[in-house]
C-alpha cells in the first residue's frame, strides 16, 4: 500500500464497475489515509514543525542553554541582545532573557495543553450526554451552559484568580471553567445530529442498543470534532494564560510565563527595551499560530469524503 | 397517430406546437463542436482533468423545443450552462463555439454574458427554493431582472412582474408579491422561477431538470405550463432531463447525451419509436415501463458510465456494450445522418435496425408465467389495523400546551403483506408513505392501530422479543449511503447485523458476508473498502445485502432506486426481484415512481395524505382505478412509453375511456397538519359532493374481491355502474 502516493493519478479503468475491478487491495486503514491528507496540508504540516520545535525549545531548551531563572541579578539588568553573552539580553531584574522564554514557554504551555484538554473532555461528556438523552436533560444542561457563556470569561477569569492565589493547577481548573462551555456546545449539536442519522437508525432496527450506537457510531463518528476542537481550545487556554499573567493574576515571580513577561515588559517600551516584548509576543503568536494551523488540517483530514485509497 | 409514418422522406420534424416550420437557414442557437473541461483535484488531491464536453454540436431554431437527456454525467447540464456562460469554477472551453443569433458566447466578455442572461436567456433551475433568495419578497426577485435590463421605474417593473406572476399561474399575483419563499409550495416556487426567468421575455428558455425536486402532479403542472407559454411567447426551448418520460411530449427533438458526447439527435417521435444508437435503445429497454406486468427482467446496461477524466480511444458505449465490436473500441463513430434530410443522426457503427421496433420485453413473452400467486390469506406476515401516526407540530419540553398542534401523518392504514409478495406503496411527497414504512418495520410506534408480524403485535412485544423480531424485517433506506457508517469499511458494515444479533462466530460472520457479497453482485474485495468508494447501484446493492443478513422474511424497500440513473436502477430492481424468487422474500415496496412499482409489485396500496385511498392487485389498480386520484395520477405521469403510429396500445394508460370528471390532478396536496375534513382527497376531487366532506368513506369492493377503494363514489366500469 505504498503505492498510494501513485495510484491517484492514473484514471479508473473506464469500463466496467471501477471499484471493484481492482481486486481484493484493502483501503488503508483510516489512521494511515487521515495522516497522507494531513500531510498534503502543508499550513498543517508547518503548524505542527512550528509546534515540534517550540516544544523542544521550551523543554530540550534549557539543557542546551542553562541559566539561573530564580535569582535576580540586578548587575546584569536590561541589557541589550548579544551583550555580556545574553544573545537575547536580559530582563528589567537581570535573567537571561532566552532561558526565561524557555522557562515561561513551559508554563504557558503545560497550563495551555491541560487547560486545553481538561475542557474538551469535560465538555465533549457534557454536550454528549445532552445530545443523547434529549427533552428534559438537555434543555437543563443546556440552559446552564447558556447562563455560564452570559458572563463574560475574562471577568470571571480575574474574579477567581483574585480571590485564589495562583498555581498551576489552579490556572488549569480556572481556565478549563469557562473554557469547557464551546466543546459542550459543539458536541451536543454534533450528539444530536448523530442520533439521528440512518447509520444509527439501520443499527437499531437490527436490535442493537444505545451503547453500541454511542461506541460504535456516535463517539467514532465525532472524535474528528473533538479532536479538532481541542486543538483550538489549546491555542484558546494559552491565550488566556497570558491575559491573566498580563494582568498579573498568574503564578506570582520568580516563575514566568509569556504573559507576565510581556506585562512586565510592557513598562519599558518608553525606554526602548523591544526584546522584554517581541520575543514572547512572537512566541504566543507562534504557538496559538501553530495549533490553529494544525486544527485546520485536522479537520480536513478526519473529513473521509476527502481520503482516497 | 392512427395511421403508420415510416421514417422516410416524410418531414417528421413537424412541430404541432410552433405553427410555423422550423427555418433551418438561421438557428437561434448553434452549439459547434463545443469541448470543455474543468480542472480540479479528485480526492486525493492530485490534479485531474474532467473531460466534460468532447465535440458537442447542437441546433436550435427560434421557437424550437429541444430535448437534452443523459444520465448524471453524461453533460447535458454543462451543455446547457454553456450557453449562458455560467461555468462552474475550474471549467473551460477549449474550443468550438456557442453561438446565439451570431454571438460567441464562448469567447464573450462577462458584460456581454450578463446581458445575455436573463434578457435573451432565461434560465429555471431544478431547486426553486435554492434559486429564490429567501430574504426577498417573491415580487422583488421577479422584477429585478427588469431593473436590471431594461432600466424601467419600480412601477412598471412591479406592474410587469404581477403580470408575469399571473401568466405563469400564481392565484392572487397582487398579493402574492409580497410573499417570500418560504411562505410557498414547492410548485409556486418554481412558478415564480419561471416567472423570473420570463419577465424579460427571453427568445430561449433553457431549464434544467425543473421538475425533478417535484410531485408527479405538480411536475405535470409545471410542465404543461413551461409548454403553454413557450407557445404563447415563441420562445426556444431546451428541456434537460434525465427523465425520458418528461422528454417524450415536451419537445420537438432531443438529443441523448452519452460520457460528454451527443449520441443521438432526432425528432421526438422517431427518437422514441426508432432509435438507432445502440445506447439509446438500452435506454429505453432499461426503462420499467417496458416490461411492466410482465415476469421478464429489465434489459440492464451492464456496468458504469466511463470515467471523463481521459478520453479513450473509440465510442463512449463500447465497454457497456452489447453490439461492440473491434472497430467501436477503437475508433470514434461520426455522427451520421439516418435519414436524407438529416434530422436524425447518431454516433454508432452497429446501429438498431430501424425496420424491427424496439425490443418490446412486455409481448415477448406472456404475463402468464408469472409466479403462482404469492400466497394466501393464511400466509400474512405483516398486518396493519388501522394504524395512525401523529407528529406533534412543535416539540420541546417548553412548548405551550395550545400550540401542541398534531400532523397526522398516517390517518387509519389497514394492509397485509403476504409471504412472498411484493406489496407496492405509492403516493406523493408527505403523503405518508415513508412514515407508513417506518411503523412496519418498527422503527416508529404508532400512535393508534396495531402493527402485527405473523400474528405478534409489535406493541406487546417485550424488549427481548421485539430484539429477536428484528430478524424478520429489515429496511433497505433510500440512501443506502447515509445508512452505512462511513468510518466502518463495508466488511465491518455487513457483519453488524449478525454481531447485533449474535449470529454465529466470527469466521462465519465473514463467511456470511462473503456470501451476501456474491448474492448482490459485487466482489469480496468489497470488504476491505470504506462506502464513499462505491457508486450509488453499488451502494444499494451494499443496502439491500445488508437488510438480507439476518434472513429476513420481509424487507421494507423506501424508495430504493429514486436516486438512481435508468440503467442502474434496472439492475437493482433485476435484483430485489430475482432474490425475491430464490429466498421467497415479500417486499413492502415505497415509491413515488408509478412504472416502477408496477414493474415490482404484486398488489399496490396508493396513499393519500396519510389514507390508503385504493389497494387491489397491480395490474388490476393501473389498469382500472377506482378512486379519482388513482386515475388522477395515472393520467397526470408522464410515461416515457410512446405509444407509436400502428402500435397497439402498450400495457400503458387505463383501459376506460377519460371517464368524466377524472383527468390530471389540479392543485396540491393540503397540509397533513390541517387535513379536509370527510374524505381527505375531496379538495382536488372533481367529484367530491358535500357527503365527502362530512364523512370519511369506508373501504369497499365494488370491483370484485381484493380491490378495495375508499371513495363515496368510485370509478366502477360501465358495466358495473350501470345496476
Amino acid at each position: 500500500m505504498t503505492a498510494e502516493a501513485a495510484t491517484p493519478t492514473t484514471p479508473q479503468p473506464a469500463a466496467g464497475e471501477p471499484a471493484d475491478d481492482d481486486g481484493m487491495d484493502a483501503t488503508p486503514g483510516l489512521a494511515r489515509r487521515t495522516l497522507a491528507v494531513f500531510a498534503r496540508n502543508r499550513l498543517a504540516l508547518l503548524g505542527a514543525c512550528l509546534l515540534a520545535a517550540l516544544l523542544a525549545f521550551c523543554f530540550l531548551g534549557p539543557l542546551v542553554h542553562p541559566t539561573d531563572q530564580v535569582h535576580t541579578d540586578l548587575d546584569q539588568a536590561s541589557l541589550a541582545p548579544g551583550e555580556a553573552g545574553h544573545l537575547l539580553g536580559t530582563t528589567d531584574l537581570g535573567y537571561d532573557m532566552l532561558g526565561r522564554l524557555m522557562h515561561g514557554g513551559q508554563t504557558s504551555l503545560e497550563v495551555g495543553l491541560a487547560a486545553g484538554l481538561l475542557a474538551t473532555l469535560f465538555g465533549t461528556v457534557y454536550g454528549a450526554v445532552a445530545g443523547y438523552f434529549g427533552g428534559w436533560v438537555d434543555a437543563v444542561l443546556m440552559r446552564v451552559t447558556d447562563a455560564a457563556l452570559a458572563i463574560p470569561a475574562l471577568f470571571l477569569l480575574v474574579v477567581v484568580a483574585a480571590m485564589v492565589t495562583p498555581s498551576k493547577p489552579v490556572l488549569i481548573l480556572v481556565i478549563a471553567s469557562v473554557a469547557w462551555l464551546s466543546p459542550a456546545r459543539l458536541i451536543r449539536g454534533e450528539a444530536l445530529a448523530l442520533r439521528s442519522r440512518d447509520y444509527v437508525h439501520a443499527m437499531r432496527l437490527m436490535g442493537g442498543g444505545g451503547g453500541r450506537a454511542v461506541f460504535r457510531h456516535i463517539v467514532p463518528n465525532a472524535v474528528g470534532t473533538m479532536i479538532v476542537n481541542a486543538t483550538f481550545q489549546i491555542a484558546d487556554a494559552i491565550l488566556y494564560v497570558a491575559y491573566l499573567s498580563f494582568l498579573g493574576l498568574s503564578i506570582p515571580p520568580p516563575a514566568a510565563d509569556w504573559g507576565s513577561m510581556l506585562s512586565s515588559g510592557i513598562t519599558y517600551t518608553q525606554v526602548g527595551y523591544w526584546w522584554l516584548i517581541f520575543p514572547p509576543g512572537l512566541a504566543i503568536v507562534l504557538v496559538v499560530a501553530a495549533f490553529n494551523f494544525i486544527g485546520d488540517g485536522l479537520r480536513d483530514a478526519f473529513d473521509v469524503r476527502l481520503q482516497k485509497n | 397517430m392512427p395511421t403508420t409514418q415510416p421514417p422516410g422522406p416524410v418531414p417528421s420534424g413537424e412541430s404541432p406546437l410552433s405553427g410555423e416550420p422550423l427555418p433551418a437557414h438561421e438557428p437561434l442557437l448553434s452549439v459547434e463542436d463545443l469541448h470543455l473541461s474543468i480542472a480540479g483535484r479528485d480526492r486525493a488531491g492530485a490534479e485531474r482533468t474532467v473531460h466534460a464536453l468532447d465535440g458537442v454540436s447542437l441546433r436550435l431554431a427560434p421557437g424550437e423545443a429541444l430535448g437534452l437527456v443523459g444520465e448524471s454525467g453524461s453533460g447535458k447540464t454543462m451543455t446547457a450552462l454553456s450557453v449562458l456562460g455560467l461555468l462552474p469554477p475550474g471549467a473551460r472551453v477549449t474550443s468550438g463555439r456557442v453561438l446565439l443569433e451570431g454571438t460567441d458566447l464562448a469567447a464573450a466578455p462577462d458584460q456581454v454574458l450578463r446581458r445575455i442572461r436573463g434578457e435573451a436567456v432565461g434560465v429555471v433551475f431544478q431547486d426553486p427554493l435554492s434559486s429564490l433568495n429567501p430574504t426577498m419578497t417573491i415580487g422583488a426577485q421577479v422584477a429585478e431582472p427588469l431593473l436590471l435590463h431594461r432600466g424601467v421605474s419600480r412601477a412598471e417593473a412591479r406592474e410587469r412582474a404581477v403580470e408575469t406572476l399571473r401568466l405563469v399561474g400564481l392565484g392572487q399575483p397582487g398579493e402574492r408579491m409580497r410573499n417570500y419563499p418560504h411562505q410557498l409550495s414547492g410548485g409556486m416556487r418554481q412558478r415564480v422561477a419561471i416567472a423570473m426567468a420570463l419577465v424579460c421575455e427571453p427568445k430561449l428558455l433553457i431549464a434544467d431538470e425543473p421538475t425533478t425536486a417535484l410531485d408527479v402532479t405538480t411536475q405535470h403542472q409545471i410542465l404543461e405550463l413551461i409548454g403553454e407559454l413557450r407557445e404563447r411567447l415563441g420562445m426556444a426551448l431546451i428541456l434537460v432531463s434525465h427523465d425520458l418520460g418528461v422528454i417524450a411530449r415536451r419537445v420537438d427533438r432531443v438529443a441523448v447525451m452519452y460520457a460528454g458526447k451527443v449520441a443521438e439527435q432526432a425528432p421526438v417521435a422517431r427518437l422514441f419509436t426508432s432509435p438507432r444508437h445502440r445506447y439509446t435503445q438500452a435506454l429505453f429497454d432499461a426503462l420499467p415501463e417496458r416490461a411492466a406486468g410482465t415476469s421478464r427482467p429489465l434489459a440492464t446496461i451492464p456496468g458504469l458510465p466511463p470515467s471523463l477524466t481521459r478520453r479513450p480511444a473509440g465510442c463512449r458505449f463500447a465497454p457497456r456494450c452489447a453490439y461492440a465490436t473491434d472497430v467501436c473500441r477503437t475508433e470514434e463513430p461520426a455522427p451520421r445522418p439516418a435519414d436524407d434530410e438529416g434530422v436524425h443522426t447518431y454516433a454508432c457503427f452497429h446501429p438498431a435496425d430501424p425496420a424491427a421496433r424496439p425490443a418490446a420485453p412486455g409481448e415477448a413473452r406472456p404475463a402468464e408465467d408469472a409466479p403462482a400467486s404469492p400466497g394466501t390469506d393464511a400466509d400474512v406476515l405483516l398486518d396493519l389495523d388501522d394504524v395512525r401516526r401523529e407528529y406533534p407540530l412543535h416539540s420541546s419540553p417548553f412548548t405551550r400546551r395550545r400550540d401542541r398542534r398534531l400532523v397526522s401523518a398516517v390517518a387509519g392504514v389497514s394492509l397485509t403483506v403476504r409471504r412472498g409478495e411484493t406489496f407496492g406503496i405509492v403516493g406523493e411527497s408527505g403523503c405518508g408513505k415513508s412514515t407508513l414504512g417506518r411503523l412496519a418495520v418498527g422503527m416508529e410506534k404508532p400512535t393508534g392501530g396495531s402493527v402485527r408480524f405473523e400474528g405478534d403485535d409489535l406493541a406487546t412485544l417485550d424488549r427481548a422479543h421485539l430484539r429477536a423480531h428484528r430478524r424478520r424485517v429489515q429496511l433497505m433506506f433510500q440512501d443506502s449511503y447515509a445508512a452505512m457508517d462511513p468510518r466502518m469499511r463495508v466488511g465491518a458494515i455487513l457483519r453488524e447485523p449478525l454481531v447485533v444479533q449474535g449470529v454465529g462466530d466470527r469466521a462465519a460472520q465473514e463467511e456470511r458476508v462473503r456470501g451476501l457479497l456474491d448474492e448482490v453482485g459485487l466482489e469480496r474485495g468489497a470488504v476491505h473498502r470504506y462506502p464513499h468508494e462505491f457508486s450509488g447501484g453499488q451502494r444499494q446493492r451494499l443496502g439491500l445485502a445488508r437488510a438480507l443478513a439476518l434472513a429476513p422474511s420481509l424487507v421494507v424497500a423506501d424508495e430504493p432506486v429514486s436516486a438512481l440513473d435508468v440503467s442502474v436502477q434496472a439492475q437493482i430492481l433485476n435484483l430485489m426481484r430475482d432474490l425475491q424468487r430464490e429466498k421467497g422474500l415479500s417486499y413492502l415496496f415505497i415509491s413515488h415512481d408509478l412504472a416502477v412499482v408496477r414493474y415490482l409489485a404484486d398488489r399496490v396500496g396508493v396513499m393519500y395524505l396519510g389514507s390508503l385511498v385504493e389497494t387491489g392487485p397491480a395490474a388490476e389498480v393501473f389498469a382500472r382505478p377506482l378512486h379519482p386520484y388513482t386515475r388522477g395520477l395515472l393520467e397526470t405521469a408522464d410515461s416515457a412509453v410512446v405509444d407509436s403510429a400502428g402500435e397497439t396500445a402498450v400495457d400503458g394508460a387505463p383501459e376506460a375511456g377519460p371517464a368524466e370528471g377524472a383527468g390530471p390532478l389540479a392543485g396540491e396536496t393540503p397540509s397533513a397538519a390541517d387535513p379536509p375534513s370527510g374524505c381527505r382527497f375531496r379538495t382536488r376531487c372533481p367529484l367530491a359532493t358535500e357527503l365527502c366532506a362530512t364523512t370519511p368513506p369506508e373501504p369497499t369492493a365494488p370491483a370484485g374481491e381484493g380491490h378495495l377503494v375508499r371513495c363515496h363514489f368510485p370509478l366502477v366500469p360501465v358495466a358495473g355502474s350501470a345496476g
